[in-house]
């Protein structure tokens, strides 16, 4: 008793007087210190190149990469070969990305509703969630051929469960008054799901296809990795047999700025769709 | 079911418009008895509280009424028909407003109008629903989302989206209990305007005991274990009621019987 008394009487507030403590480096302004930490990767990635410990086959210099990017983006606007493959590459993503919604709800709905979703259909997509799902690469390779369409199925693939996820938790975060409330109107079962449980859901769904969105680019990169093609992944896999260090690091600027687009594209529109959610609200922020 | 008919010249003014007899409820595979043999007369255009300490089956006797849950014994009739499910002469609130936020005030006040006769009843009904608005004193907030609605408007919204059936009798669920004091206060004096003035017939579930006596005709006090109505007090004081009358002796004295009530209640 003595001692839990004593240990009392030094407690920390002593020691936490009401103190703001904020280092140097906090009080930059955000802009500057994003630019500047840019410039300083920028700096140590020309000291590591010059200084000739990485042969310049495995790290180009940031000038010689630079050089790259102008000649893509050079080709791209004017219309060139990269464009079409860039085309390829986004049709590629967006139908993925369309079927893999569709499907994503769908199941979502189908497990998220029926009790035999739930508990029939759920174990097999956890089962199936928990594949490592690249590696079925080769398989849709083999079964649809080496055209859009097996880039496009591991694309789907790749993107459908983060969608699947998020809408059978949206459907079953519909609060308890509100389901009572709709019974008590004798609403159908359908009349609940769309005027209640789906717009309650949508924050889930949205935060499923933001995943989605950034996983469909990876599941189509890699099916043209293994499925050739004509698309931007067939240009990175050649650029890199030919060791054209400089010409990847390029290319792969430009496939994340496409991936910086469809993000952007599905925050905008949750933005827009959810304006009466607080987190969604500050999504396109 | 013949609906129990009040005897001619009986004082009664009006015949019971809801009329409970001998409901309960068994949970069997808890083997729980949450409500037993209960009797209740609501007449037409009366307002009627039931009290009681945490699961006394009050929650289980609302839900009962409103056709959510199927009582396990006895019979439960509304305007001379049978409640066999949820149905339109039934309103009901909770103690959350429960407004849909990506709705406008006036679209979740006509809410239940579209999910029961579709969209083009609901336009129908909107002068209606801008009527309502003014009843409640939310003129001008038919456009407003509920996420620029203080909690009181809110549940002056959901007293709206009650009301645009015309139910028959009005089921509410504590309904102000989440609100600050001064906000409860005046809300329960709203709710007993708008009852005079739409010579409604209610059913609240309170925890006070001083919020049941000012507004009720009837307290019904209910005891647990099984839950079971001990005493149906009456409640003689005038009409309207105002918030003065809680320092009236009559005022203190139901506050004082309902009181002993509820603790040998909780003891048995």
């Amino acid at each position: 008793m003595t001692t839990f008394d004593s240990h009392d009487a030094d407690s920390p507030v002593k020691d936490t007087i009401w103190k703001e403590q904020v280092s140097p480096i906090d009080s930059i302004p955000r802009p500057i210190a994003i630019a500047g930490l840019g410039l300083a990767l920028v700096l140590v990635w020309q000291l590591v190149t010059v200084s000739g410990v990485v042969s310049a086959i495995i790290l180009p210099s940031p000038a010689e990469t630079w050089r790259e990017i102008i000649f893509v983006g050079t080709n791209l606007v004017s219309g060139g070969y990269m464009l079409g493959a860039l085309w390829i590459t986004m049709q590629e993503v967006l139908i993925g990305f369309v079927l893999a919604t569709l499907i994503g709800v769908g199941l979502g709905v189908l497990v998220g509703e029926t009790r035999f979703g739930e508990r029939a259909v759920m174990p097999y997509l956890i089962a199936i969630d928990t594949m490592p799902k690249i590696a079925f690469a080769p398989l849709f390779v083999a079964w649809l051929g080496f055209d859009i369409s097996s880039k496009v199925a591991l694309a789907t693939f790749v993107s459908v469960f983060p969608i699947l996820v998020g809408t059978a938790a949206g459907l079953n975060s519909a609060d308890r008054n509100a389901l009572n409330l709709f019974r008590t109107m004798g609403a159908s079962r359908w009349q609940t799901l769309i005027h209640m449980k789906m717009p309650a859901g949508l924050p889930h769904v949205f935060t499923g296809l933001k995943i989605a969105s950034l996983g469909v680019m990876a599941g189509a990169i890699t099916g043209e990795f293994l499925g050739g093609g004509k698309g931007f992944g067939e240009m990175i896999r050649i650029a890199a047999s030919q060791l054209h260090t400089p010409r990847v690091f390029a290319l792969i600027l430009y496939l994340s700025l496409l991936g910086l687009a469809m993000f952007g594209t599905v925050s905008l529109v949750q933005k827009k769709l959810i304006f009466w959610h607080k987190d969604s609200r500050d999504a396109g922020e | 079911m013949i609906p129990q008919r009040v005897k001619e010249g009986t004082p009664l003014a009006a015949p019971p418009v809801y009329t409970l007899r001998g409901v309960g409820k068994t949970y069997a595979r808890r083997s729980l008895v949450a409500l037993e043999g209960v009797n209740l007369d609501l007449p037409r255009g009366s307002f009627s509280s039931v009290i009681g300490s945490s699961g006394c089956g009050k929650s289980t006797l609302l839900k009962i009424m409103a056709g959510l849950i199927s009582p396990s014994a006895g019979s439960v009739i509304l305007a001379d028909r049978p409640v066999l499910g949820p149905r339109r002469d039934i309103g009901m609130m909770f103690q959350q407003a429960t407004l849909f936020p990506w709705l406008t005030t006036i679209d979740n006040i006509l809410l239940p109008i579209r999910i029961r006769d579709g969209r083009a009843a609901a336009r129908d009904k909107a002068a209606d629903a801008m009527a309502l608005l003014d009843l409640v004193g939310l003129r001008g907030f038919d456009k407003a989302y509920p996420a620029e609605l203080s909690g009181g408007m809110a549940q002056r919204a959901a007293i709206c989206r009650m009301l645009i059936t015309e139910p028959a009798v009005l089921l509410l669920d504590e309904p102000f209990s989440a609100l600050d004091e001064l906000v409860r206060d005046f809300m329960n004096m709203e709710l007993q305007r708008i009852c005079l003035e739409r010579e409604a017939t209610a059913f609240l579930v309170t925890h006070s005991i001083a919020e049941a006596v000012i507004l009720s005709d009837t307290v019904f006090v209910m005891g647990a274990r099984p839950g079971r109505v001990i005493e149906a007090v009456t409640i003689d004081l005038p009409r309207p009621r105002t918030l003065d009358m809680v320092t009236s002796p009559a005022f203190g004295r139901y506050v004082t019987h309902i009181r002993n009530l509820l603790s040998t209640g909780s003891q048995s």
